[in-house]
C-alpha cells in the first residue's frame, strides 16, 4: 500500500506523517500519532466514540479520511486540559459522575464542546440534539445533559 | 442523596462518614483527559491482527477445510485451525467442576451455530487478514437446526451437541433443576383461583461500548503478555492454562478499565486463541472483535421461557406457586447451567408461598450460546413474576402494592429452597415507594415490618 504525507495541526501542534493511502483519521490519530483519546467502538459511524472536531466542526474520525484533512485544525480531548486545566466540561463531568466506564467520554466531549464552540448557552433540548450521536451504554445520559448545561453555565460566569 | 432513619432505626449510626457523602471517582481524571488506558490503546513495534472464520451455518458437519489461498494471500503469517490447539474442547465452569468440556476453540468435524468459530487468521493488517479468511474454503454437510426450546427438548430433535443428549443440562438432580417446599397440589386445591400464564424473553445483547479483545505480546521467553478487557481475569487464566496445556505461570494476563462489560465480557472467548497465535507466529498479536462480531457472536443474556401457575385467595394469599422454567443456553453451556440453577434458586421471588414446585431446564438450541448478562438467571424471572402478580391483584380485584404486601417475605421465614430469610426490607422499600409514588396503601400496610410479623 502506497504510503503518503499528512501534515495538520493536532491539539494546536503542526503533526507531519506518513500514512498508508486509505488511513482514516481515527487510526492516523491513533497507530501514528500517539492520540487515543478518541476511541474506535464501531468503525463505522454509528456510537461517536471516536468524534473529534476538524475545523471547528464536529466529525466522526472514524469515517474521515485523515488525507481529507490536510492542514486542517484537529481537536480531541487529549488537548483539552492544555497546561494542565481542566476545561469547563471535564471539570463538570467530574462533578457530575457523568462518565463510567469512561469510553464514550472523550468523545462525548468533543460533541458537547463543538455545542458550546457554536452555542454557549443551549437549552436542554440543545444539548440532547448535539449528544444525540454518542452511545453511553452505562445509562449515563441524563448526568451528561446536566453536566454539558453545567459546563455551559460556568463558562458564562467566566465569561461574565 | 437523603437517609431515612426512621427504617431500622436501631441500626442506623449517627456517625457516618462516608455513606451519605460525595467523593471524586479515581478514574473519572484519566477518563475526561482521554488518558485512561484500555486495551487497544496500547500499539508495538511488529503487531499483527487475527481475524476468525465463522460457520455461516447453523448446523452442519464439516467435510473438510483448505486453508491453502489463504495462506497464500500477501501478509499472511499463519492460519490456525483445530489441530493446532493443545486442548480444543473446554468449557468455562469446569473450573468449578460443572462439566462436561462441551465447546471448540476452533471447530473441526461441526459447528452447532451461524458463528460459531473455525479458522483463525493471522496477517501484518487487519485487512490482509479480513481478505485472507475470505479465501478459506470449507465445505459443510448442513444439518437441520432447531431454535425453539420446547422443539428441542422433543425426541426426534437434532441434536445440537454430543456432550448433551436430549439437548439439556444434566444435572445431579437429572434432567431439571427441582424445588420442592410444602404440598403443591394441596396448595392448589384450596385455591380460590387459579391462573397460569406463560412468558417469553428473546435473548440480549449488553452491547458494551467497547468491543471485546485482547492484545498478546511473546516475552522471548516462552511467557506471555495478555492485554485484555475481560471481566474474568481468573477464569481467562485458568481457562487458558487448560487449552493451552501452559502453566499459569506462563501466562501474565494484564487487565484494566474495560470499556463496559454487563456480562458480556465473562466468558473466555478471545484470549486462548490470541496467546496461541503470538506462541506459533512470535509476533504480538491483536484480536478485537468488530462491532459486527460484538453483536451477533458474542453471548447474549440466554432467551427464557417461564411458566407461572399460581393459586391464591380471595384475601390475597398466595398459597402455591408452580414454576416451570426454560433457560436456553445455544449451542454451548458457557454460564447458562448455572443461570438456570440460579433461577430455581430464585422463585417464587420476594414472597413467601407455603407450597411451592419449581423446575427449571438449561436446553441446548442452535442458537448463539448465551451467558452473563447482569443478573442472568433472576432478571427475567422476575420480569414474569411482577407481571403475574399484577395479573393476580387484577384477578382478585385487589391493590397490586397492596398484594405484595400480604405476601411479601419478613425476616425468619423459610424459603422454598429452605434458607430462612434474612435482612429482608421488602415491606420497607414498599412503604417508601408508596410514599414517593404517592400511592396510598391501606394503614395496616404502613405498620408492617420485615422484622416481625403481626400478631
Amino acid at each position: 500500500m502506497a504510503r503518503v504525507p499528512v501534515q495538520f495541526t493536532l491539539n494546536g501542534e503542526e503533526r507531519a506523517e506518513f500514512i498508508e493511502s486509505g488511513t482514516t483519521l481515527l487510526h492516523a490519530l491513533r497507530d501514528t500519532m500517539g492520540d487515543t483519546s478518541p476511541k474506535g467502538g464501531c468503525q463505522q459511524g454509528t456510537c461517536g466514540a471516536c468524534s473529534v472536531i476538524v475545523d471547528g466542526e464536529l466529525r466522526l474520525s472514524c469515517l474521515t479520511l485523515a488525507q481529507t484533512c490536510e492542514g486542517a485544525a484537529i481537536e480531541t480531548t487529549a488537548g483539552l486540559a492544555a497546561g494542565g486545566v481542566l476545561h469547563p466540561l471535564q471539570r463538570a463531568i467530574m462533578d457530575g459522575f457523568a462518565a463510567q466506564c469512561g469510553f464514550c467520554t472523550p468523545g462525548m466531549i468533543m460533541a458537547a464542546k463543538a455545542l458550546l464552540d457554536h452555542t454557549p448557552n443551549p437549552t436542554r433540548e440543545d444539548v440532547i440534539e448535539a449528544i444525540s450521536g454518542n452511545v453511553c451504554r452505562c445509562t449515563g445520559y441524563e448526568p451528561i445533559i446536566a453536566a454539558v448545561l453545567a459546563a455551559a453555565r460556568s463558562n458564562s460566569q467566566n465569561a461574565g | 442523596m437523603e437517609i431515612r432513619k426512621e427504617y431500622f432505626a436501631d441500626e442506623r449510626q449517627d456517625d457516618l462518614h462516608e455513606i451519605g457523602q460525595s467523593r471524586p471517582r479515581s478514574d473519572l481524571p484519566g477518563h475526561v483527559t482521554g488518558k485512561t488506558n484500555y486495551f487497544a490503546d496500547r500499539t508495538f513495534p511488529g503487531l499483527t491482527h487475527l481475524k476468525m472464520v465463522r460457520s455461516p451455518h447453523h448446523h452442519a458437519n464439516i467435510r473438510s477445510i483448505d486453508t491453502s489461498e489463504a495462506e497464500k494471500h500477501p501478509g499472511v503469517i499463519r492460519v490456525l485451525t483445530a489441530k493446532d490447539v493443545p486442548h480444543n474442547v473446554y468449557t468455562i465452569l469446569i473450573l468449578i467442576q460443572v462439566g462436561p468440556e462441551d465447546e471448540t476453540v476452533l471447530a473441526d468435524r461441526k459447528v452447532s451455530w451461524k458463528g460459531q468459530a473455525v479458522v483463525a487468521v493471522v496477517a501484518t493488517s487487519e485487512r490482509a487478514a479480513q481478505e485472507a479468511a475470505a479465501k478459506v474454503r470449507i465445505d459443510y454437510e448442513v444439518l437441520p437446526a432447531v431454535f425453539d426450546m420446547l422443539e428441542a427438548l422433543k425426541p426426534d430433535a437434532p441434536e445440537v451437541n454430543e456432550h448433551h443428549p436430549g439437548n439439556y443440562y444434566h444435572y445431579d438432580s437429572g434432567d431439571h433443576r427441582k424445588v420442592r417446599f410444602g404440598d403443591i397440589d394441596a396448595g392448589f386445591a384450596m385455591a380460590d383461583h387459579i391462573l397460569e400464564q406463560t412468558y417469553h424473553s428473546s435473548p440480549i445483547e449488553q452491547a458494551p461500548a467497547e468491543t471485546t479483545g485482547c492484545i498478546v505480546t511473546p516475552d522471548g521467553n516462552d511467557r506471555f503478555t495478555c492485554y485484555t478487557n475481560t471481566q474474568a481475569m481468573f477464569f481467562t487464566l485458568d481457562n487458558t492454562s487448560i487449552i493451552l496445556q501452559m502453566p499459569g505461570h506462563k501466562l501474565h494476563m494484564v487487565g484494566g478499565t474495560v470499556g463496559g462489560g454487563f456480562g458480556g465480557k465473562v466468558d473466555v472467548i478471545v484470549e486462548p486463541i490470541a496467546i496461541l497465535a503470538a506462541k506459533l507466529t512470535n509476533r504480538p498479536v491483536s484480536f478485537i472483535y468488530s462491532r459486527e462480531e460484538e453483536m451477533q457472536i458474542s453471548s447474549p443474556r440466554a432467551a427464557e421461557t417461564i411458566i407461572l401457575r399460581d393459586g391464591v385467595m380471595n384475601d390475597g394469599r398466595l398459597v402455591a406457586r408452580k414454576v416451570t422454567g426454560y433457560t436456553d443456553a445455544g449451542a454451548f453451556s458457557r454460564h447458562s447451567p448455572y443461570g438456570a440453577q440460579k433461577g430455581a434458586a430464585h422463585y417464587p421471588g420476594p414472597y413467601t408461598v407455603p407450597n411451592v414446585w419449581i423446575d427449571t431446564y438449561c436446553v441446548y438450541t442452535n442458537r448463539t450460546p448465551s451467558s452473563a448478562m447482569r443478573g442472568f438467571g433472576v432478571t427475567i424471572a422476575d420480569f414474569a413474576l411482577e407481571v403475574q402478580m399484577d395479573k393476580l391483584a387484577r384477578l382478585i380485584g385487589m391493590d397490586p402494592l397492596e398484594f405484595r404486601f400480604i405476601n411479601a417475605y419478613r425476616d425468619g421465614d423459610i424459603k422454598a429452597h429452605r434458607q430462612p430469610t434474612e435482612g429482608a426490607a421488602l415491606i420497607e422499600c414498599m412503604q417508601e415507594a408508596s410514599r414517593v409514588a404517592n400511592w396510598p396503601v391501606a394503614e395496616k400496610y404502613m405498620a408492617m415490618s420485615s422484622r416481625g410479623r403481626e400478631a
